[in-house]
């Protein structure tokens, strides 16, 4: 009886270890493929450890989701900005409003906003462009009753670009904000 | 020799040069590294011969160390190099040296060597630098080596040659560290590599499918903190270069970015947007502490230490756009530093305080600058349209940047008078942020 308690104690340790091991693999990218990177300590003045910003993706994704109607503002996931600029103009402007309503409305839901910049300065001043538009994306969408809690933001700069050439067009394309359910 | 010059003649000397030249960028592209070019004329510059070194029976050595020292000499500016087919002759040490063969080909310093077996695997490298006009031995040195810093110990010469003939010290066998990506979509892998200062010889420290940003060696070359995204959002690590060792150091709440190291190696600098929009900290290693040097709602970013320790410049588009300011490192009162163009960013010192090398935009165009902090005046020392992240060689003589060709990322280097510009085409994707490393301790004679 003691033995068997033992012994399923010992299969679930072994089930949460396996589930936990599985659910980390991304941590160990930066050690993959290169020279052996091990992590020390890592106690820094961090509290952030592992926080998730890929947030609830399961939710969105059943038939009849306002989400996934393409005559709905709410299609519109991307929010183009002009150059050195936060400014949310336009349709982008009533598509960014129309996420705050709808956050608002389903406080369940959440939502990553991803600032980008295009290639042009300099790198870490664009991770500062880059955070002002996605927070220039949420103030729009707390204003219209969505929740801080529900809104998560991340700055890539200029480290993810959409297109890859060296001219106008794709430089309008690279500057955006992307909404991530 | 030294009498009016034919036009047939003048031709002949052309193509030659230009046949040598581009047997050099062959063996050179072969080697899958570098392209020097020169940019302006080389009035000024040393002429100087180095003579391939002679090799003695037992000694299959895998480097051409004279090539090697030309090649660091030439690029640094201050040299013009002879090239081997104009040779008259190859002496091998000094007692086979004819003063007369280099004074009539208009040389004023004279390198030779030889590398003879030393041991098992080990070579003896012996080499002599000369003043041809006085016909006297300037410096002479014998240096045990192996095949596997052969490279090496031609940089360590090529240092030794300069600091001889220019009375500044060579920077030549020092590293850079910089952040390559290659593939794309879900086969994207973005690198942080280390390789000598010419290129050769790189290796990966770290490697991730997500960004790696603004690495950043510390004062004693053995540390970089880097930003690395590969939780998804971004913190900055401590990472032994030798070891692969690493710490997490910050994993705010929004921006953890541009680390920059205090000259004792005590303090970070860093952007932080934990407080709602990015600030420039510092944080102390020791005592993990933060202090939060600026308060302004726009975006403060990109520190940079002054040697001293006193002063950090940073960028800051409180004006409206992005300008460079600076700030006591004690805290206090932020002055503007850059007046000229709408666009300047990423300000870093040269290693005596006196110049700023910056991102600055001409017309359409980023390209490097540098700053002289007495006079303010502003010189455009690129020609690219993106080029970006200028890093001073230890010795203040070179800035490393990167520039975009041909839709990629490549690195380049120029000498801080903008005379030689080089490429250093790294054949391995989109190559950037290049960081020129300190003095190491293995450095110092």
């Amino acid at each position: 009886m003691k033995l068997n308690r033992l012994k399923m104690t010992g299969l679930l340790v072994l089930i949460i270890l396996f589930v936990a091991g599985c659910s980390s693999t991304p941590d160990k990218d930066a050690g993959a493929d290169g020279a052996p990177v091990s992590e020390v300590g890592g106690d820094g003045a961090t509290g952030e450890d592992g926080a998730q910003t890929a947030g609830a993706t399961d939710g969105g994704s059943w038939a009849g989701n306002p989400l996934d109607d393409p005559n709905s503002l709410l299609s519109v996931r991307v929010i183009h900005f002009d150059y050195d600029s936060s400014e949310i103009q336009g349709e982008d402007r009533d598509a960014a409003i129309a996420h705050g309503e709808y956050l608002a409305a389903n406080p369940e839901m959440t939502v990553t906003v991803e600032g980008h910049t295009d290639e042009r300065g300099s790198r870490e001043y664009n991770i500062a462009l880059g955070e002002r538009r996605a927070n220039a994306v949420m103030e729009l969408m707390l204003i219209q009753g969505a929740a801080d809690s529900q809104i998560m933001t991340v700055s890539y700069g200029e480290e993810r670009p959409l297109a890859l050439d060296s001219d106008e067009a794709a430089w309008a394309v690279n500057r955006r904000a992307e909404l991530i359910y | 020799m030294t009498g009016p010059v034919s036009t047939s003649e003048m031709k002949r000397m052309m193509n030659r040069i230009f046949l040598s030249l581009l047997g050099l960028f062959w063996s050179l592209q072969a080697a899958g590294a570098l392209t020097i070019e020169i940019t302006e004329g080389e009035e000024g510059a040393l002429p100087i011969a180095v003579v391939p070194f002679g090799i003695q029976a037992g000694a299959a050595p895998n480097q051409d160390l004279a090539a090697i020292i030309a090649a660091d000499l030439k690029r640094s500016g201050r040299f013009k190099t002879l090239p081997v087919n104009d040779m008259l002759a190859r002496p091998r040490s000094g007692s086979e040296v004819e003063f007369r063969d280099w004074k009539v080909l208009g040389m004023e310093n004279l390198v030779v060597g030889s590398i003879k077996p030393n041991g098992s695997g080990g070579y003896l490298v012996r080499f002599q630098l000369f003043d041809v006009f006085r016909g006297e031995q300037l410096a002479g040195y014998n240096i045990p080596a192996t095949s596997r810093n052969l490279r090496t110990t031609g940089h360590h010469i090529a240092d030794i040659i300069y600091e001889k003939l220019t009375g500044e010290r060579g920077a030549f066998a020092t590293r850079i560290a910089y952040v390559t990506s290659t593939g794309s979509g879900k086969n994207q892998r973005i690198s942080l590599k280390v390789a000598d200062a010419d290129g050769h010889n790189p290796q990966t420290i770290v490697t991730s499918r997500e960004p790696l940003m603004s690495p950043a060696w510390s004062p004693d070359g053995r540390k970089l903190a880097y930003v690395s995204f590969e939780h998804g959002k971004p913190a900055i690590y401590i990472q032994e270069v030798f070891t692969g060792k690493r710490r997490k150091v910050t994993s705010y709440k929004g921006i953890n970015g541009a680390p920059a190291w205090s000259p004792d190696g005590r303090r970070l600098a860093m952007t932080l947007s934990r407080d709602g929009n990015p600030e420039i900290y510092l944080f102390n290693l020791n005592r993990k502490g933060l202090t939060r040097l600026t308060n302004h709602y726009a975006i403060d970013t990109e520190p940079a230490w002054s040697p001293d320790g006193r002063a950090i410049v940073f960028t800051s588009d409180r004006g409206g756009k992005p300008q460079i300011y600076k700030v006591p490192a004690a805290g206090g009162k932020a002055k503007r530093v850059t007046f000229e163009g709408s666009y300047n960013a990423r300000a870093s010192y040269s290693p005596d305080g006196k110049l700023l090398a910056l991102v600055t935009r001409v017309g359409r165009n980023y390209r490097i600058g540098v700053l002289d902090l007495q006079s303010g005046g502003l010189q455009v020392l690129s020609e690219g349209k993106l080029d970006e992240s200028p890093s001073f060689a230890p010795n203040g003589s070179m800035i490393i940047y990167a520039t975009k060709a041909g839709g990629k990322g490549e690195l380049a280097a120029v000498s801080v008078d903008g005379r030689v510009r080089q490429r250093l085409a790294l054949q391995e994707g989109d190559v950037r942020e290049p960081v020129w490393s300190p003095f190491t301790r293995s450095d110092r004679r």
